[in-house]
């Protein structure tokens, strides 16, 4: 189990004061210079070392994202984009970074910016999160008047703009080229990759996109040392992560964790357990909802990492923990899931634009009664068939 | 979502006030030269708070003027985006997330709720003080079931703390954001099992 | 340049170029419904994946680069079933209602489904059902058909240059539209319907009148404007019932203009079907022997310098040849093509073609427009500058009307005076590589035209556009017959007068007798008491003014050479025979002569052809520019301060087919609304 000495969120709840000055006493903006001092190669180094890898999903390594943008500029600026368009259902972690946190993740922007030769950083923040919008725009503010950004940010050398962007309502702007089209002003649609965002991002420009709290955990890594957040978790799965758990457990929360914390002991040690006992599991959907459900046989011993849950067909994902217990009608949590996927396609490729619609529609008709379980299989080989020429994360 | 269409009344025109359209300039000033189209969505945004909770049209040729974009793309983003309301709204606009993490802890429950103290979804009240609709997940998941009444996330819902909430806002009376229980944020309920050593907690940076 | 190896063949292709691409190059066939090779890649109907071996998944290969030692295969079992069940996305939403779609016999989604449709349904859903959405008069939708592949939108941002369609909405309810449903304003609009795979874009005025199989299509040359675009003429009968436009990349690639395409009800009113007399002031049907009798019988005894011909912007080569040897003939030294008064000098080609070629704007680097408004004189020529603007580093100069050419420019000046200081524009031309001027016919219709043209020729000549490789001097034309009728020499001879000379003295008695060959933009008033004798095809101003009608026959209607604005010749066919008794105008003008003693030496078209080729080489070569050798400097002279001005004013009722074209009408109608609301507002 983690101690509170190895958590990076350390005002995860909101309990403190997030602003500046009490940031400041929780370790934020500790020696940033002398970060930003040791050079570009070094941080990248310390960041493929640590093994962290993205917390928005997909797990890909940050240190190695990193390294994909051009060493020089060829003329075009560089960005980073911060995504924090969190919307994957049953996801609620960056939100609590945005409002609580905020500095970590501010800092983490000027470090990683640094480390990429970017002057400037967006941060877009999913539409709905107002309230956390308005923090962060006020800790950015905080942050601009302690001189930790503009030019020579945190007395670092480097000059640093950071933007709080934001969106109004569509999922698939968590997909980072989706984003990108977002942040420039059009309709939330995915790009065609190659190119990827490191050779043509933002306004053509070189920019690399990370999940906030990939970013926001940044700072401390590099403070502690890539070896501190190697040696939590697993190998290839290291570090703390923060989990949501939601659902029918006792006493639904975020909490930071290890990496590979077995499931049981997570919903068990924090979330006050299953809702009616262990027993009374149905199933988890363990990284948010874009990921296979597994059934309680399996939950039993899984741990939570990356290589753990796809090693049983599903997920890490966000790490936003679905808990569903006996009670629950199955066909209709996925049905509902299924009226989310429909809402929230962008209608850019044929497969989910008519396949979510089709989908839930057979769901619902499945949840009152009117179809044979046989269609929905019918139909589900149509889904898989969606889901492999999609150009997105929808479906 | 069901196809999303411009009300049938709409204001003759829109211009932004003046505050706002200094908020505006700045708000374009943060995109490079050029890249001014950027700013849409803010902008589209400002002019829904502007215009009561929905955007009217005038309002999206205004911002694409402003923007030097042609009126489709505005149109496009306007229509994409489902954050903008198209049509009037109540004075108080809630938004219920029905998602699979709320269904499961009884968003069900508090969409009778709404039903019965607002209407049928999506259309105003006769006092003009509520409307209601159900939305996507709306990331707060750990405090599920929850609701959003323009700016604010309303958390830990029950019926009764639901009604409650909007009894006080059909009053005019002081309502509490975040949940509605004796949670703070997003600790599991009834004592940290994290966190426990990292100094007291203190109270005046609110949440 | 990367190999790959498709279906076992191994193929090299450009570098950046697509798996798509790379399969066509190996003879794989690749459906697709979005791609289009003169579009932006969209990659989302998802049509055209293909395996590509260690890649998990299917690949859309129009949007994924060929890539050195990739192993494709197209024709696998995988392949066939991704395909397969991308098919059934498209057709779950999609009406069943075939037999009453315009689209119905050339549609890509009957096609491909025809390859990957399975014989039944496992949708039992409600089928999705959109709203119209108005277009305008020339687009008509059926938009539950549409398979939202963007390639109107794409097209209309990208070609068109007028980014007003889109769509609305996400997920399984987009939906395409205008900005409030307001018409297409732009000329080349209709060419999103031939890009629709599907019956969502049809033709409104072709609507349920033809299916496509029981056309008869010939391939012909288009006449509304200089530009020469190929077209396909498709007939059922005796009518015309559509024109759609036919590939060629030198000219006007796969596009054509509004008026191209939906001129055709213009060919069936207000048509000269019999000859006519004048007797008592009215005019009376006759036969051709009375027509001929009436016009020997008022030459009798004239001198020829009392004789004029004016040919109009629709005639061909062959009959303005024919109405050269036959005034000649006469005598008359008082011919000429240029009705509109343009002072072009018939002299050098090099000083009235569009040397550059259309093709080689892609070449250009800097261009300056000289008093013209290509969007509405050659809408096919703006939209290859738009092409060229849009792959990035042209730079466009503008001393002329301050229109909306959809691309951006420097606006220098309004009148002449601005050639001689064109400020840092002129810096642009001396430094680009491949600079262009193009001068309209707005610069040159005017009484200091030559002086224009001079000094027009003298700045290409200083900034360096006239080089071994590269011919920046360009004339840009309105009239599809201006460049043969001076190639044939249709302009004053010893002592001739030109137009406006011939309008002066048909004025003052000098001149008596004028042939007008389609000859109708000028004022008909001009022509004083002149017996006028006219050959065309309409009852436009030209017939209400004539003494004599001479009915002929319309481009659609005969075999006959065009000469583009670069100077390419091309051969129109005939797609249907003239109404009536009309009849080709050379074969008039032929018969004529014979009436009038003076029996031109050609019996048939071989014969007539060529003769023009004896007159002019190139009118042995079909479909070539020849290029120009070496460029005449011209005699400067003194230049107006009045600003240029386009010579189309109205692009939809720039000739008398398309006034007589009620599609055209209600065009010119709709867009003079749309103009007076902006006004307004």
């Amino acid at each position: 189990m983690l101690e509170d000495k190895d958590r990076i969120f350390t005002n995860l709840y909101g309990l403190h004061d997030w602003r500046l000055a009490a940031a400041r006493k929780r370790g934020d903006w500790d020696g940033t210079a002398a970060i930003v001092a040791k050079g570009r190669d070094w941080i990248l180094d310390e960041m493929k070392k640590s093994g962290l890898r993205g917390r928005g999903g997909a797990g890909f390594p940050t240190g190695l994202k990193w390294s994909f943008m051009p060493k020089e500029s060829d003329g075009r600026p560089h960005y980073l984009v911060v995504n924090a368009d969190e919307s994957e259902p049953g996801t609620c972690k960056d939100r609590d970074i945005l409002r609580h946190d905020p500095q970590k993740l501010i800092e983490g922007c000027l470090i990683a910016s640094f480390a990429m030769g970017a002057h400037a950083c967006y941060i877009y923040v999913r539409g709905e999160f107002i309230r956390e919008r308005e923090q962060l725009q006020a800790a950015v503010d905080e942050a601009y008047e302690a001189g930790l950004l503009g030019a020579n940010a945190a007395g670092s050398g480097w000059d640093f703009d950071l933007y709080v962007h934001h969106g109004a309502g569509a999922y698939i702007c968590g997909e980072e080229t989706a984003l990108l089209e977002s942040l420039e002003g059009k309709k939330g649609m995915p790009r065609l990759k190659p190119p990827f965002p490191a050779n043509v991002g933002l306004y053509g420009a070189p920019t690399t996109v990370n999940n906030v709290e990939s970013i926001a955990v940044a700072p401390t890594i590099l403070r502690r040392g890539a070896d501190w957040f190697a040696g939590l978790g697993r190998p290839n799965n290291t570090g703390t992560k923060l989990f949501c758990i939601s659902g029918h457990v006792n006493k639904p929360c975020n909490v930071e964790e290890e990496m590979g914390i077995p499931l049981r002991e997570l919903l068990e040690r924090h979330a006050g357990g299953v809702r009616g006992g262990w027993d009374n599991l149905l199933a988890v959907i363990p990284g948010g909802s874009s990921v296979p459900l597994l059934p309680k046989a399996i939950c039993d011993d899984v741990l939570m990492d990356f290589d753990s849950l796809k090693a049983v067909q599903s997920g890490l994902g966000t790490a936003a923990v679905i808990v569903m217990d006996k009670s629950t009608d199955v066909i209709k949590a996925i049905a509902r899931l299924s009226a989310f996927y429909k809402h929230e396609s962008c209608g850019q490729c044929t497969p989910c634009r008519e396949g979510t619609g089709w989908m839930w529609r057979v769901m619902e008709r499945l949840v009152s009664g009117e179809a044979e379980v046989e269609s929905a299989s019918r139909r589900n080989a149509s889904a898989r068939q969606g889901r492999r020429s999609r150009s997105c994360r929808n479906s | 979502m069901s196809v999303r269409r411009l009300d049938p009344n709409q204001p003759a025109s829109f211009a932004f006030t003046a505050e706002n359209a200094e908020w505006a300039r700045k708000q374009i000033a943060k995109y490079p030269q050029g890249k001014q189209a950027s700013a849409v969505i803010p902008l589209l945004w400002r002019a829904q708070e502007q215009h009561d909770g929905w955007l009217p049209e005038p309002a999206i040729r205004h911002v694409a003027e402003m923007l030097g974009m042609d009126y489709i793309r505005a149109l496009e983003v306007a229509t994409f985006y489902t954050m903008f309301n198209l049509s009037p709204v109540g004075e108080h606009f809630v938004q219920l997330c029905g998602t699979t993490p709320c269904w499961l802890r009884g968003a069900d429950e508090l969409k009778e709720v709404c039903r019965r103290h607002i209407g049928p979804e999506g259309k105003v009240s006769a006092d003009g003080k509520f409307s209601w609709m159900e939305v996507e997940c709306l990331g707060a998941c750990v405090n599920a079931p929850m609701v959003q009444i323009n700016a604010d996330f309303f958390e830990d819902l029950d019926a009764a703390s639901l009604e409650g909430v909007l009894n006080n806002l059909r009053e005019g009376k002081a309502v509490k954001p975040g949940p509605q229980n004796e949670r703070h944020a997003s600790e599991p309920a009834g004592g940290l099992t994290s966190l426990t050593s990292v100094g007291e907690p203190q109270t005046g940076g609110g949440n | 340049m990367p190999k790959l190896i498709v279906d076992g063949i191994e193929v090299e292709v450009e570098n950046g170029a697509t798996l798509l691409q790379a399969c066509e190059e190996a003879g794989a066939e690749i459906p697709r419904f979005c791609y289009h090779e003169r579009l932006s890649i969209a990659g989302n109907c998802r049509m055209c994946l293909v395996e590509v071996e260690k890649s998990p998944k299917p690949v859309a290969s129009c949007a994924m680069p060929a890539a050195d030692g990739m192993v494709v295969h197209t024709k696998t079992e995988q392949v066939k079933r991704a395909r397969e069940g991308v098919m059934e996305f498209l057709l779950i939403n999609h009406p069943l209602d075939c037999p009453i779609c315009d689209q119905g016999g050339e549609c890509d989604l009957q096609d491909q489904s025809m390859a990957y449709g399975v014989d039944g349904s496992r949708f039992h859903e409600n089928k999705r059902a959109v709203e119209e959405k108005y277009m305008g008069p020339l687009v008509k939708t059926v938009m539950t058909r549409c398979i939202h592949c963007t390639r109107c939108i794409r097209f209309s941002q990208e070609v068109a240059g007028v980014p007003e369609l889109g769509a609305i909405g996400r997920g399984e309810d987009m939906e395409i539209t205008t900005y409030l449903e307001h018409a297409l304003t732009s000329e080349l609009s209709a060419n999103v319907v031939d890009l629709c795979p599907v019956g969502a874009l049809t033709f409104r005025p072709f609507a349920y009148t033809a299916r496509p199989w029981e056309l008869k299509k010939t391939e012909s040359i288009d006449v509304m404007d200089a530009v020469g675009s190929n077209i396909r003429v498709d007939a059922r009968g005796a009518e015309v019932m559509r024109i759609l436009p036919r590939l060629n990349d030198d000219v006007n690639e796969e596009w054509i203009s509004d008026k191209t395409r939906f001129v055709w009800d213009g060919l069936k009113t207000q048509r000269l079907d019999t000859p006519y007399v004048r007797e008592n002031g009215r005019l009376r049907a006759a036969t051709w022997d009375e027509a001929f009798a009436a016009i020997a019988e008022r030459l009798k005894g004239v001198d020829g310098k009392r004789i004029a011909a004016i040919a109009g912007d629709l005639a061909c080569a062959e009959s303005m040849k024919a109405l050269k040897d036959l005034y000649t003939s006469l005598g008359s030294p008082n011919i000429d093509c240029r009705q509109d008064g343009a002072k072009l000098d018939a002299s050098h080609r090099g000083a009235y073609l569009f040397n550059s070629t259309i093709a080689g704007i892609d070449e250009a680097d800097a261009i300056l427009l000289v008093g013209t408004d290509p969007r509405k004189e050659a809408p096919i020529v703006n939209a290859r500058i738009l092409k060229r603007a849009r792959a990035g580093g042209l730079k466009v100069g503008v001393v002329g009307p301050r229109a909306d050419l959809t691309y951006e420019y420097d606006y220098i000046g309004a009148g002449p005076q601005s050639l001689k200081d064109l400020g840092s524009f002129g810096d642009v031309l001396k430094n680009a590589s491949r600079p262009m001027i193009v001068v309209g016919q707005g610069a040159l219709m005017r009484h200091d035209g030559a002086a224009v043209l001079a000094e027009a020729l003298a700045l290409a000549k200083s900034v360096g556009a006239l080089l071994d490789e590269w011919n920046g001097f360009n004339v840009l034309h309105t009239a599809a017959a201006r460049v043969a009728g001076l190639d044939l020499g249709l302009v004053p001879g010893e002592g001739g007068r030109d137009v406006e000379g011939i309008l002066a003295g048909a004025s003052n008695g000098e001149i008596e007798i004028v042939h007008l060959l389609g000859a109708d933009e000028f004022d008909m008033n001009r022509l004083g008491k002149a017996f006028v004798i006219y050959q065309g095809t309409h009852g436009d101003a030209g017939a209400h003014r004539a003494d004599v009608i001479l009915p002929g026959a319309a481009y659609t209607e005969k075999n006959a050479t065009w000469v583009n604005t670069e100077g390419r010749v091309q051969f129109g066919r005939r797609a249907i025979f003239a109404p009536g008794s009309a009849r080709e105008d050379w074969t008039i003008l032929r018969a004529l002569s014979g009436v009038l003693g003076k029996p031109l030496p050609y019996d048939d078209l071989a014969a007539i052809r060529a003769a023009m080729v004896a007159d002019a080489p190139h009118f042995a070569a079909g479909d070539a520019v020849e290029p120009v050798a070496g460029m005449p400097l011209l005699p400067a002279g003194e230049l107006d301060a009045a600003p240029f001005e386009t010579p189309v004013r109205d692009f939809y009722m720039t000739n008398p087919i398309a006034r007589a074209s009620a599609v055209m009408a209600e065009c010119s109608a709709g867009r003079a609304a749309a103009a007076r609301i902006q006004a307004a507002e």
